[in-house]
């Protein structure tokens, strides 16, 4: 039944499949990326309570989402490297972590201008902001937790352990807003009985939603792209690849 | 379109100082990342010609050194 994705074990099959994936989410991120920042600033409806301040919510939204999705990715990566013992997988843990990072780094940064205005802090100390910054350090340590093994093989078992482990802090995330009173506002879009948002303004933001998935998967490609090239680089397909000029 | 001129776009009905630092800090960091990692891409495949440059030297000198 699985036999179809076995070969994409084999970094050549991988990095094959990284090249012809790369434009279908390149295309997703530009073209979402252009028409959602524009409809998201310029066209969709000033918000009753928070006048124009909350235009925020078409990048904070996104970069929040994206970057639980990208963890979520990640642990996935780092379970199939560690039961399987599969490379490549253990390579994609490496490739999404620094993408995720900048997707947490998005959420934080934007939160705090946009808290700044309508709480009067730029931070508080609140459930969702503390597990969310949480979730900002779990990624730097997956990452210097592979770089500081000079063994890579034993720097990538550690990376994905704690990779694993981190998940634990992905449901704290989410369900934070119910669990612990906190500053932060409810879910907008997860909650479809009683519609949060205007059509006007989720429109927009779904948009966006797509265009931060592709890129985090235009990223994430072109650096797993690397990390297999390294891994593989005194292989004769690296050689030729690289002596054709691609 | 919901603002009349580009000044009124530019100031967000007054909220203009966090929508564009939003906005600014989003794109200087996916800008950052994209970049960065078209640059290690760039970095390696120079790494990996310049290898296999020198191996290319090495075997020539061998060859002449049997002639």
């Amino acid at each position: 039944m699985w036999k179809w994705l076995h070969p994409y074990a084999k970094a050549e099959r991988a990095y094959q499949l990284c090249n012809t994936l790369l434009p279908y989410f390149a295309v997703i991120t530009v073209v979402c990326l252009a028409v959602g920042w524009i409809w998201g600033l310029a066209y969709a409806p000033a918000d009753y309570q928070q006048k124009d301040s909350y235009r925020i919510i078409f990048i904070h939204v996104p970069s929040a989402i994206l970057s639980m999705g990208a963890y979520s990715s990640m642990a996935i990566a780092a379970i199939i490297a560690l039961v399987w013992q599969i490379r490549n997988a253990e390579l994609a843990v490496i490739s999404i972590a620094p993408v995720g990072a900048a997707m947490t780094a998005i959420a934080l940064i934007t939160g705090a201008a946009w808290g700044k205005p309508m709480w009067g802090a730029w931070w508080v100390w609140d459930a969702r902001l503390t597990s969310e910054l949480i979730l900002l350090f779990l990624y730097f340590g997956v990452l210097s937790l592979y770089h500081a093994f000079e063994d890579k093989k034993s720097a990538g078992r550690a990376a994905c352990i704690l990779a694993v482990v981190g998940v634990i802090n992905l449901p704290i995330i989410h369900f934070s807003v119910e669990w612990w009173n906190t500053l932060h506002q409810g879910a907008t879009i997860t909650k479809f009985d009683t519609s949060a948002i205007d059509p006007s303004m989720l429109w927009p933001l779904l948009i966006n939603i797509a265009a931060f998935a592709g890129f985090v998967g235009v990223v994430t490609l072109i650096r797993l792209k690397n990390e297999i090239l390294q891994c593989e680089k005194h292989r004769p397909w690296v050689r030729e690849l690289i002596g054709r000029g691609e | 379109m919901q603002f009349e001129s580009l000044s009124e776009f530019l100031a967000m009905g007054g909220y203009g100082f966090y929508v564009w630092l939003s906005f600014g800090s989003c794109s200087v960091i996916l800008l950052a990342i994209f970049l960065s990692s078209l640059r290690d891409s760039k970095k390696l495949r120079n790494e990996v010609r310049a290898q296999m440059r020198r191996e290319e030297r090495i075997k020539k000198a061998k060859q002449q050194e049997q002639v």
